[in-house]
């Protein structure tokens, strides 16, 4: 197997006392899908904050390609071509497509002007591929639904070639044929090699798109394994107990004899 | 604005040639209503509302409380306020006077022609240091903006009084005085020329836009929508240098200035004054704001940060920086406000710019821009500042008491917001 696209190794931050997370270890290969999964304040989108730039970690250490990288800002992060998707889409409600898409990124006339047109026109291509139907390109985007926002998000990380990829619950506001599009679009994104990670809480989105998953409890690795390997009642077992079935890698939060590691 | 309005069956019903027109409905409301009180305000005092005279000075009166509103929008839309602006343009005009009547004459000669500019960029120096100075410790070091502004509103109004030591400073450069209103105008041939550029101007914007689309395969408006628009805009601009040069120089006046020139005066000979530079100042203001606000990664990133701050941090703007940038062009603009203040009174006093932090923040939002951020035009705040003082004038004119006229102008500025309130819930927007 090639090298793996990210590996965070030992990963700490707290906050205010609170250890949020607790040397964690995870990686993601290419054209893979890894799940991170656990209860409310587990840790997990405070996880995938440090490596989206939004948080900077304690302590640990972050590789690309086998790199060591520093990620200090959401800059750093794309620099590194990894896009993020927010649980809360991160969208300005006031703009259109356009300008959301293309925020931080504008594209510029030779005089230093951002270029509407230009913008639309990119965006009418990519949305074109993405969500045929979306036609609202000078509403601003509080005026769609929530499948058509998820579309400018998901365009967002799509269209400026994003190696990894973090969605954090990209289908929890959505219906069950927007789901879908989502569902067929990762294993579109998959096929083109691309990593990503996906926090949900429905086991069975899970098992559908995922690889391998990595359950966290407490701001502690629970522990990883192949969907493959394991069942639906394991994966419950890990997320709420914190115990560690047998077809998986345990990690320091693992449940051993009723006491844990760590 | 919709794309069904543009790619949906061409039947010419009145209401889709009016959608063919893609005009700004909340826009044209405002118009309506302000049109509307001048017709009132214009019967009710036989006549004498609507005149080129009182036109004229309507939009001089208006310029130092329009410009800082401009700024103002920018303030409001990161969901920020500024409290300050007139206790700023107090300690501007006090650096501006003091600049020009004591510091520079010894050094440079009283009425040197250099003195007016070296005044005015004296000020703007000082007005910007202090919009970034607030800024930075709204953006940096996280006090809210009202607090920061609040006690700016009492120190720069006192710092103002110890620069001049409590003094009315004057009388002022000639040259600086020329900014202020009726004593610098372009005259009517130099205000035709004006208008003919600006028209030319806006017609070969309006004419580029439509090709840069058509180019890009996007809709376009049908060119009749097109044509009836550019007859508008360019019908707006005439008339409103129509009516400026129509108030007519005072013979007495007119004798003066050319005695000045040391010629004589002409018998039976009539000139207006046209636009006055302070307007003309105004109007650059706005269409530098405007593009700002529209074109510029600044901008595009002013109404980010407004409409989701979290949003914007996300996508890598330093919404930090961005907070100093927006109180550093505030401050800029209270010191051209301050300008045109002190050249209008010919004098620097202790109380210029009191209260004008809420006249121009009841224009702003009247002019349509949300105190929940993210929403707000400069057009809109420069015609809610012309509402709000051809309110005021208009009941000078009739006689209404002050204390009723400001009865009047609270109850109007709430009820503009709730019409907004109102007007937003029913279109979407």
């Amino acid at each position: 197997m090639d090298a793996p696209l990210v590996e965070m190794k030992d990963m700490c931050i707290s906050f205010g006392g609170v250890q949020a997370v607790d040397h964690v270890s995870v990686d993601l290969y290419p054209g893979e899908v890894v799940g991170l999964l656990g209860h409310n304040g587990a840790g997990k989108s405070t996880l995938i904050k440090i490596l989206s730039g939004a948080y900077k970690a304690d302590s640990g250490e972050i590789r690309i390609n086998g790199k060591e990288v520093h990620i200090h800002s959401p800059r750093d992060a794309r620099a590194q071509n990894i896009e993020t998707i927010y649980q809360t889409l991160a969208l300005a409600d006031n703009l259109d497509a356009a300008s959301n898409l293309f925020l931080g990124r504008e594209l510029t006339s030779p005089l230093g002007f951002v270029d509407d047109d230009a913008m639309e026109a990119e965006t009418r291509k990519i949305m074109g591929r993405l969500n045929p139907n979306f036609k609202k390109f000078h509403a601003p985007v509080k005026a769609l639904s929530g499948g058509q926002r998820q579309s400018v998000a998901i365009a967002r990380a799509v269209y400026f070639n994003a190696k990894i990829l973090i969605m954090d619950e990209p289908t929890a506001a959505l219906g069950v044929h927007e789901t879908q599009m989502v569902a067929e679009l990762i294993q579109e994104l998959k096929k083109q090699g691309l990593g990503i990670f996906l926090i949900s809480h429905d086991i069975h989105d899970v098992f559908q798109l995922c690889d391998r998953i990595a359950v966290m409890k407490n701001g502690q690795l629970v522990g990883t394994a192949r969907t493959t390997d394991v069942t639906d009642d394991d994966v419950l077992g890990m997320i709420i107990l914190g115990k560690c079935p047998a077809g998986a890698i345990p990690g320091p939060g693992a449940l051993v004899d009723d006491t844990v590691v760590g | 604005m919709s794309d069904t309005a543009l790619s949906g069956p061409k039947s010419p019903t009145a209401r889709n040639m009016f959608a063919a027109l893609q005009l700004d409905t909340r826009l044209l409301g405002m118009i309506g209503a302000f049109i509307v009180l001048c017709l009132v305000f214009n019967v009710v005092t036989d006549g004498r509302f609507l005149t080129p005279r009182n036109i004229f000075n309507l939009t001089i009166q208006t310029v130092s409380v329009a410009i800082m509103a401009t700024g103002m929008v920018f303030v409001i839309v990161t969901r920020h306020i500024d409290l300050s602006v007139g206790s700023v343009l107090a300690t501007v005009a006090a650096v501006m006077a003091v600049v020009q009547t004591d510091i520079l004459p010894p050094i440079l000669g009283l009425g040197h022609p250099a003195i007016w500019i070296l005044a005015i960029l004296a000020g703007v120096v000082v007005g910007v240091v202090i919009g970034a100075f607030q800024g930075w410790m709204i953006g940096y070091l996280g006090i809210p903006a009202f607090i920061v502004t609040l006690g700016g509103l009492l120190v720069w109004r006192n710092v103002a009084w110890f620069i001049t030591s409590g003094q009315t400073i004057g009388p002022l450069d000639e040259t600086f005085t020329m900014i202020g209103g009726i004593g610098g105008t372009m005259g009517e041939t130099g205000s035709w020329v004006f208008g003919a550029l600006a028209v030319a101007a806006a017609l070969w914007l309006q004419f580029t836009s439509r090709r840069r689309k058509a180019a890009h395969g996007f809709p376009v408006k049908p060119v009749w929508a097109e044509i009836t628009m550019m007859v508008i805009t360019a019908a707006a601009i005439f008339g409103f240098v129509w009516v400026l040069n129509a108030y007519d120089i005072p013979e007495a006046r007119l004798e003066r200035i050319f005695e000045a020139r040391g010629e004589t005066m002409p018998e039976g000979i009539v000139m207006g004054y046209g636009i006055p530079y302070s307007v003309l100042l105004l109007i650059v203001v706005a269409v530098i704001m405007t593009v700002v606000a529209r074109q510029t990664r600044l901008g595009r990133y002013i109404f980010a940060t407004g409409g989701n701050p979290d949003a914007a941090e996300l996508s890598g703007i330093n919404t930090r920086f961005l907070t100093v940038k927006v109180f550093a062009i505030m401050g800029g603009l209270a010191a051209l406000a301050a300008a045109v203040a002190a050249a209008r009174l010919g004098f620097s006093t202790n109380d210029i710019g009191t209260l004008d932090e809420l006249r121009v923040i009841a224009a702003a939002v009247i002019g349509g821009t949300a105190l929940a951020g993210g929403v707000g035009t400069i057009y809109g705040a420069i015609l809610g500042a012309l509402i709000m003082q051809s309110l005021q004038s208009g009941m000078a004119m009739v006689g209404v008491d002050a204390p009723l006229q400001n009865i009047v102008v609270g109850t109007v500025l709430v009820l503009a917001v709730l019409v907004d309130i109102i007007y937003r819930k029913r279109t979407g927007d």
